[in-house]
């Protein structure tokens, strides 16, 4: 009966559709020889697809909506995958292990191409877990972290430009610029909440790439900087491919730190005032803790990645200018945020490899690339807004009523 | 013997609206002191004026903590007000929902604890001792509410009873040497409500803390308060101990309206 009043519904919006599209698809003037084509298949063509997809999303709406289910209850269901490898250490160990001979082995079984790609994918993953920081954590909408990113990039290239500065000084160099510019826009920005907080740093991302773009005598404008050198290894001369996967390890190496740094930095007293911060403001003053600090810290901290990463950016590329820093690289960051799962490391290290490794074996596609990209990310937030990866929450086991052991649970 | 807070003509007005008028009440060493008056007479303004989240219009708040000095608090920022010795709950209810009932209390040690973000990250002796000693006091905390066998449960899964309980327990959690309780009772059945009874008076007695309680069920008011302030319109309208209370005419007319005789 459920069924039936489905598919009649279907069957309605099928010929809804026909009926909308009739003059576009069916009908067509051919004004040399002055008849009408009557393509009836392409009308045949519309219902079908219209009604199939109308078909399936209904059935995935019923199943987000915890609709007809034929198993019992859910608590009983097997924890998914990803889940399950991270709380038995028996499975986590290896999983790690495999891993990390991967990684290690990775560049010097494949092309340069794929290892530069592999390059691009590890820094968007330590993009996003710095953004992570500020959106996952502090719950700060922050639309202008290209602003930050940027910022890296062109310390670095300034200051090699003008006083040559080697990319290892740069490095700490570009974070700290990063971080100030951040506090910087903290302190007017971060009285403000939600949707407002959002259009001020969309704001600032686009001054700050404008200002790139127009104050010639300092960024050299749109036609950038080139000529960065790549990242040095104790003076020793590298070809491409050598350079290209000496980055690799490089971002390895960042990879673990940023790993390293925001894990420790979620359970700690500051990451417990972060989330205390998205989940109740006002709760979270009254129990004392400084919104402003907390909040300055958030973004501080956020930037800090960014800048870093920046500084790899620029070196890897040798090359920078204002086309690199447009809102839609913001966006893209934010997305892999969201699509992976805020809050949740391993999420948003998924979100970054999907959205950067993605389109690059997906060239084939590459006119409908940005359709696929909307039509991916409209389908996430319907069925699993949460994101790919849940957060998880620290735990912790008592014995003889004494806090002793510390382990993981899965919780929102 | 100084008050421990000292409220004097306290006034909040929103735009036209005069939601508190000249209230002035003072809280005394191992007072319960309970708040009541029918909806909308201010009584929850009157908490966001002293835990700093408005900022009266005008009057004086002044708090003096055992063995520190008389401060007046007027306009001072929520996190400082917490930070002095006052921690509060709220009617309906903030908890943070998806934190475990163990950390909710140990966000609430935020301001009794230094570590910064070097520390967090090195995680070194310092670090470590305050970290142990955080989880310690918040445990300890949900023991005395009863919700030690709870604590790895997103709060958000708690019964409506026990996030009440829990945000005693977080409240408590900031050493507070005031409670300011509001509505602790609401929502809760009889059975509830007589251990809250308990908690609260064992609060007062064995940690030395003064609760400020608002409260509409008058059972609970009765037994446990020292003295009683009624609030009608923003205006104090009665003061003194249950038994007063209950049988002044004023209060009996603002509950019930005119030209009741219950």
């Amino acid at each position: 009966m459920n069924r039936l009043a489905e598919i009649r519904k279907s069957l309605a919006i099928a010929c809804w559709f026909m009926f909308l599209t009739f003059p576009v698809m069916v009908i067509r003037v051919n004004t040399i020889e002055k008849v009408i084509d009557w393509r009836w298949l392409n009308m045949l063509y519309i219902g079908a697809g219209s009604f199939a997809v109308s078909l399936l999303w209904r059935y995935l709406m019923g199943r987000a909506a915890g609709g007809p289910k034929p198993a019992g209850p859910e608590a009983s269901a097997p924890a998914p995958p990803l889940q399950r490898l991270r709380e038995d250490p028996k499975l986590y160990r290896p999983a790690l292990l495999l891993l990390a001979a991967a990684a290690l082995a990775y560049p010097f079984l494949v092309s340069t191409y794929q290892v530069n790609i592999m390059v691009t994918a590890l820094m968007y993953v330590v993009l996003g877990l710095g953004l992570n920081i500020v959106v996952g954590q502090a719950g700060l909408l922050h639309l202008g972290y290209a602003a930050f990113y940027a910022a890296g990039a062109y310390t670095y290239a300034l200051l090699n430009h003008h006083f040559g500065i080697g990319f290892w000084t740069a490095l700490p160099l570009g974070g700290l610029v990063a971080m100030l510019l951040g506090i910087l826009l903290g302190f007017p920005v971060l009285r403000l909440r939600g949707d407002y907080l959002a259009i001020v740093t969309l704001g600032f991302g686009e001054i700050v790439r404008l200002v790139l773009e127009n104050w010639n005598a300092f960024s050299f404008g749109p036609s950038g900087i080139s000529g960065i050198p790549r990242p040095g290894f104790f003076g020793i001369e590298m070809n491409l491919h050598g350079a290209t996967v000496y980055l690799y390890f490089l971002m390895i190496g960042l990879c673990l730190l940023t790993v390293f740094v925001v894990r420790r930095l979620q359970d700690s007293r500051i990451g417990r005032a972060w989330i205390a911060l998205r989940e109740d403001e006002i709760a979270c003053q009254a129990m004392g803790i400084d919104k402003t600090r907390a909040k300055m810290t958030a973004f501080a901290l956020g930037s800090t990645w960014a800048g870093l990463v920046g500084v790899i950016f620029a070196a890897k590329t040798t090359f920078v200018n204002p086309a690199s820093f447009t809102f839609l690289e913001s966006a893209m960051i934010l997305s892999m945020v969201v699509l992976g799962g805020m809050g949740s490391i391993l999420g948003v290290a998924l979100g970054a490899f999907i959205l950067v490794l993605l389109p690059e074996y997906l060239r084939v596609f590459s006119d409908y690339r940005m359709l696929l990209f909307g039509i991916i990310m409209v389908i996430m937030m319907v069925f699993r807004p949460q994101g790919l990866v849940s957060g998880i929450r620290r735990t912790y086991e008592y014995r003889k009523g004494e806090p002793v052991e510390h382990g993981t649970a899965a919780g929102r | 013997m100084e008050p421990l807070l000292d409220v004097k003509n306290l006034t909040m007005d929103f735009g036209g609206l005069r939601a508190l008028d000249n209230i002035s009440l003072a809280l005394r060493e191992g007072e319960i002191l309970a708040l009541i008056g029918p909806n909308g007479a201010g009584k929850t303004t009157f908490f966001n004026c002293i835990t700093g989240i408005y900022t009266p219009t005008s009057g004086d708040i002044f708090i003096a903590p055992p063995g520190k000095k008389r401060e007046r608090i007027n306009g001072l920022a929520v996190h400082r007000v917490t930070e002095r010795g006052l921690a509060r709950t709220f009617q309906n209810i903030r908890l943070f929902p998806d934190m475990t009932v163990l950390e909710n209390v140990m966000v609430a040690r935020h301001c009794r604890s230094r570590a910064g973000v070097l520390g967090a990250v090195i995680r070194d002796r310092n670090t470590r001792r305050e970290e142990e000693a955080i989880v310690g006091r918040s445990y300890e905390m949900l023991k005395t509410v009863g919700l030690s066998e709870a604590v790895n449960l997103l709060a958000r899964n708690l019964p409506y009873g026990a996030q009440r309980r829990l945000e005693i327990a977080r409240a408590m959690a900031t050493d507070p040497f005031i409670l300011l309780l509001d509505e602790p009772a609401a929502g809760m059945n009889p059975r509830e409500t007589d251990e809250l009874e308990g908690l609260i008076l064992q609060i007062r007695d064995e940690r030395k803390i003064a609760v400020l309680l608002i409260e509409h069920d008058m059972r609970i008011v009765m037994s446990i308060s020292s003295r009683i302030v009624v609030l009608d319109y923003g205006q104090k309208i009665a003061a003194g101990a249950a038994d007063e209370i209950r049988k002044d005419p004023v209060v009996v007319k603002a509950y019930l309206g005119e030209g009741s005789d219950a």
